[in-house]
């Protein structure tokens, strides 16, 4: 077992609060890991930390064996770490097939060419000649997007050529997904897949999501709700005001006193928070 | 002016000027995120107001503050609520663009009215002055240091102890939570612009006053100067923008009692530049993260391109060919050729601000590094014109990337304001560096269009090779966009933090962007230059840039063939219809604000 994500002493404040506060967190490959807390415990700036669109004022992450801490997201995204984000980032004027494609980008060849003027000018040059093994690789891109959107059942497949603006919320979502898969990630990051979703459409989010574990994805997973959470992890870890209050096992942590205190104590009681309550008693 | 006694005076003097136009561009900021560049507009309709007072009513000065001071401010009112307030909710550059239209067309109509000719503005503060050590301080610098520190005496009261300051205040703060508490933020907007704007005006007739010279021009150096003054105290800070216009007054002062006059507005702009990249919020701010971003998310409006099927591009293409020989008007031949060369320029701002999101307001700019570099080229390296063109358009593709690189971290509104301020100091270093441009003199006698010994006089040979050009630049540009390259540019457009986030450098993209621009751009100022013979530092005005933007929105942004199309619309039929000049700049804002208000997304759609 090779531990894949490795967050040691993390801390990010913000002005007067202190959003993460000394996390430390392992994640092997293969695993399947929650993150669950009341609103502003600090998650999502946890989840940014990681993919480096935010810098730690102290401590390290180390993802595949690297230390990563302040670099690029662009870099530690070739690296292999792909996420999704809580209010839904799509690129609204591109379509369906073309958002998933954009999550390929670090897996195309003239890409990846180094990032000095050379490999950039080379890179527009092949995009005006477009070479065959360019047109190979996108054609194959094209069929594993093809591929990507058949999890989703007839949700996208039909939609591929709609630009993104025009499709429903869920299906907003579902887009991320795919093109954070497209990315072939060895780590995917989920900040609440389901928010925002009725109850069939979390269903199926839930089948997806069991669906991936399935298929041996190592999963960071934030959510509010609880019963995909307690149904799919391997191991929950529970944040309070940026600290890391529990881990364990789910049925473990579901009844440790400090969990159910953080939640009850907290002012705004939202249906997670109820769910655990009512677990609990 | 001589003893450095009177070069601080007179720093102070224009620091408090600048202060009154920066003070309203920071509240302005402040509750609305929105960088106003219709203020040097108000600024020089109050100078016009003034002078409409003083030589015709023969007001006292008082009087003709008073009625400066209303006039603006109703003036700010009827801009908001007419141009600003429909807007809201959209996409974050609507109102941006729509300050840009308003500008024009309050500028033209001050010059319709007024003519463009410069207006003496007299004085009516007695000409007395007090000597004190090795200077001098004349009345009229103390009553507009006693205006300034009124102005900011009022203010702060205003803020401080009234109801509607308490609601601007909260209202910059956090708008939304300000309107769920009740504030009525509609009134907030309204009350800011009218200060702001009475403000700007009152800026422009002591300014008017003090160099007793008044002309519509004034008004773009003006919103320049109060950008960068608030941009150096930190945007949307009240308190930083009094700082920044003074430190701005002295440092130009100064500058020219070591540099001459020439220099005065290159330090503005370089301090434009270091202070954005620096200390993106302002002196006084962190240096940790940009200010709150202005833009973020997708900021072009949402749309389908019209798809032209293959059949029609080739029967409009083949018309374009065939139009010299049917029609035999010289001058619609020439007129054509000419909104060819815009169509390039449309092109290369299309890419840039269409494509790549990065909305550039100095693009006039490559225009004249191209028609210089291939000026010289000819001139003094004796290339054949030929040669010399694409080589330039290479040039300017390079300077031009190497130019906005230093600003590629910045976002949105920043980006506009960088590449305006880069364009200003791209013309400023031209009218300097007198080595290799003849500075003020320009460059006569450039060898015309030629293959081989073959010169291209007739108006149909220029016509067929400009239309060759444009025609080249397009497909290759189309089929940029179809590339892999363009949707990579497009994501970046949409949602830079998602792009990032998914592997992409977007400085890497934003280069190459920039690059091909630069290049499309620099081989139309290219030709430009060789059918003029003549160009100097002014022949690429920033009218022109604006124009470009104008094209590039009504055309769709980053829609090759919708930029063409603009190019004939806007510079083609105002020409060949004859509408005059003064006219055309007023068809051009007013085109710009029905476009930004009832078609964001231009005839033929974002692409
Ligand atoms: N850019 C920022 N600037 C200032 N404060 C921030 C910033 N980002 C987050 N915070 C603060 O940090 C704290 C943690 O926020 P975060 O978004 O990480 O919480 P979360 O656990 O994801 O909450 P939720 O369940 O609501 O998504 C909150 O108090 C938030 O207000
Ligand atoms: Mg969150």
């Amino acid at each position: 077992m090779t531990t894949l994500l490795d967050v040691s002493a993390l801390v990010r404040r913000f002005g007067g609060i202190t959003a993460v506060n000394k996390i430390d967190l392992a994640v092997t490959a293969g695993e399947f890991v929650s993150i669950i807390g009341p609103n502003g415990a600090g998650k999502t700036t946890l989840f940014n930390l990681i993919s480096g669109l935010d810098r730690p004022d102290s401590g390290t992450v180390q993802f595949a064996g690297e230390t990563v801490t302040g670099l690029a997201p662009d870099h530690i995204a070739a690296r292999g770490l792909a996420r999704t984000f809580q209010h839904g980032r799509v690129f609204a004027n591109l379509t369906v097939r073309e958002n998933v494609l954009i999550g390929a980008h670090t897996r195309q060849r003239a890409a990846r060419w180094p990032a000095l003027p050379i490999g950039a000018a080379l890179e527009f040059v092949a995009a005006l000649i477009r070479p065959t093994w360019m047109r190979d690789e996108q054609e194959l891109l094209d069929q594993e997007v093809r591929d990507i959107l058949g999890i989703f059942g007839d949700r996208l497949l039909p939609r591929i050529d709609d630009p993104a603006h025009s499709l429903s919320y869920a299906n907003r979502r579902r887009v991320e997904i795919a093109r954070a898969l497209a990315l072939k990630p060895k780590l995917l990051l989920l900040d609440e897949p389901t928010a925002g979703m009725n109850q069939t459409e979390t269903a199926e989010m839930k089948a997806l999501i069991g669906e991936l574990k399935r298929r041996g994805q190592t999963i960071l997973l934030i959510e509010h709700k609880l019963d995909l959470v307690m149904q799919l992890s391997d191991r929950v870890v529970v944040m309070d005001d940026g600290i890391k209050i529990a881990e364990g096992p789910p049925q473990v942590v579901r009844h440790d006193p400090a969990v159910i205190e953080a939640y009850l104590g907290h002012p705004t009681l939202g249906a997670a928070e109820k769910v655990v309550a009512a677990e609990a008693s | 002016m001589s003893s450095w006694f009177d070069y601080t005076i007179n720093g102070l003097v224009v620091g408090n000027i600048y202060a009154l136009l920066a003070v309203g561009l920071a509240l302005i900021f402040g509750v609305s995120h929105l960088i106003n560049f219709a203020q040097g507009s108000v600024y020089s309709v109050g100078a016009y107001v003034g002078l409409v007072c003083i030589t015709y009513l023969n007001t006292p000065l008082p009087l003709t503050i008073a009625i400066v001071l209303a006039s603006c401010g109703l003036l700010g009112i009827l801009i908001e609520r007419i141009g600003l307030r429909p807007l809201q909710g959209r996409t974050r550059i609507a109102p941006l663009l729509a300050t840009i239209g308003i500008s024009l067309v309050l500028d033209q109509i001050v010059q319709l009215v007024f003519s463009a000719q410069p207006r003496a503005l007299p004085s009516q503060v007695p000409d007395w002055r007090f000597v004190i050590g090795g200077g001098s301080i004349g009345a009229l610098d103390l009553l507009i240091a006693a205006i300034g520190l009124a102005s900011a005496a009022v203010l702060f009261a205003f803020l401080r102890f009234t109801k509607l300051g308490w609601a601007v205040r909260a209202t910059a703060q956090d708008r939304e939570a300000a309107q769920q508490m009740g504030v009525d933020v509609d009134r907030v907007d309204s009350a800011v612009f009218a200060i702001a704007s009475a403000l700007g005006g009152l800026s422009g007739l002591l300014v008017g006053m003090y160099y007793n010279n008044i002309s519509p021009a004034m008004s773009f150096q003006a919103t320049l100067k109060g950008i960068v003054a608030q941009v150096i105290g930190g945007v949307g800070n009240v308190p930083g923008a009094i700082f920044g216009s003074l430190f701005l007054g002295l440092t130009e002062s100064y500058g020219i009692a070591l540099f001459g006059t020439s220099y005065r507005n290159l330090f503005a702009f370089v301090i434009l530049i270091l202070v954005l990249i620096s200390w993106p919020n302002g002196l006084f701010g962190g240096r940790r993260s940009l200010p709150p971003e202005p833009l973020t998310g997708t900021f072009i409006a949402p749309s389908r391109p019209v798809l032209l099927p293959f059949w029609l591009v080739v029967a409009l293409v083949a018309t374009g060919l065939l139009l010299p020989v049917v029609v035999t008007s010289p001058y619609v031949i020439q007129t054509l050729s000419n909104a060819w060369l815009y169509g390039m320029l449309a092109l290369s701002l299309t890419l840039v601000a269409g494509t790549a999101g990065q909305i550039s307001l100095g693009h006039a700019a490559l225009l004249a590094i191209g028609g210089y570099a291939s000026a010289l080229l000819a001139l003094d390296l004796g290339l054949s014109v030929l040669v010399a063109i694409p080589l330039a358009g290479l040039i300017t593709g390079l300077i031009g990337t190497l130019l906005v690189y230093p600003a590629f971290g910045l976002r949105g509104h920043y980006v506009a304001i960088a590449t305006l301020g880069i364009g200003e100091i791209v013309s400023l270093v031209i009218l300097n560096w007198e080595s290799l441009t003849r500075g003020p003199i320009g460059i006569t006698g450039i060898p015309p269009l030629a293959i081989g010994k073959h010169d291209f006089y007739s108006a149909p040979a220029v016509y067929w090779l400009t239309f060759a050009v444009l025609v080249g630049l397009a497909l290759l540009q189309r089929r940029l966009l179809r590339s892999p390259l363009g949707r990579t540019l497009r994501a970046i457009r949409d949602d830079d933090v998602a792009a990032r986030t998914y592997g992409i450098n977007p400085n890497r993209y934003k280069g190459l962007a920039f690059a091909f621009s630069g290049f499309v751009a620099g081989v139309s100022g290219a030709i430009t230059a060789h059918l003029y013979s003549y160009i100097n530092f002014e022949t690429f005005t920033s009218q022109i840039s604006v124009l470009a933007l104008t094209m590039a929105i009504l055309g769709g942004l980053g829609n090759v063939f919708g930029a063409i199309a603009a190019a004939i619309a806007l510079v083609g039929l105002p020409e060949i219809f004859r509408v005059a000049s003064d006219y055309r700049m007023l068809i051009y804002g007013l085109a710009l604000l029905l476009l930004i208000r009832f078609r964001p997304q231009g005839l033929f759609g974002t692409v």
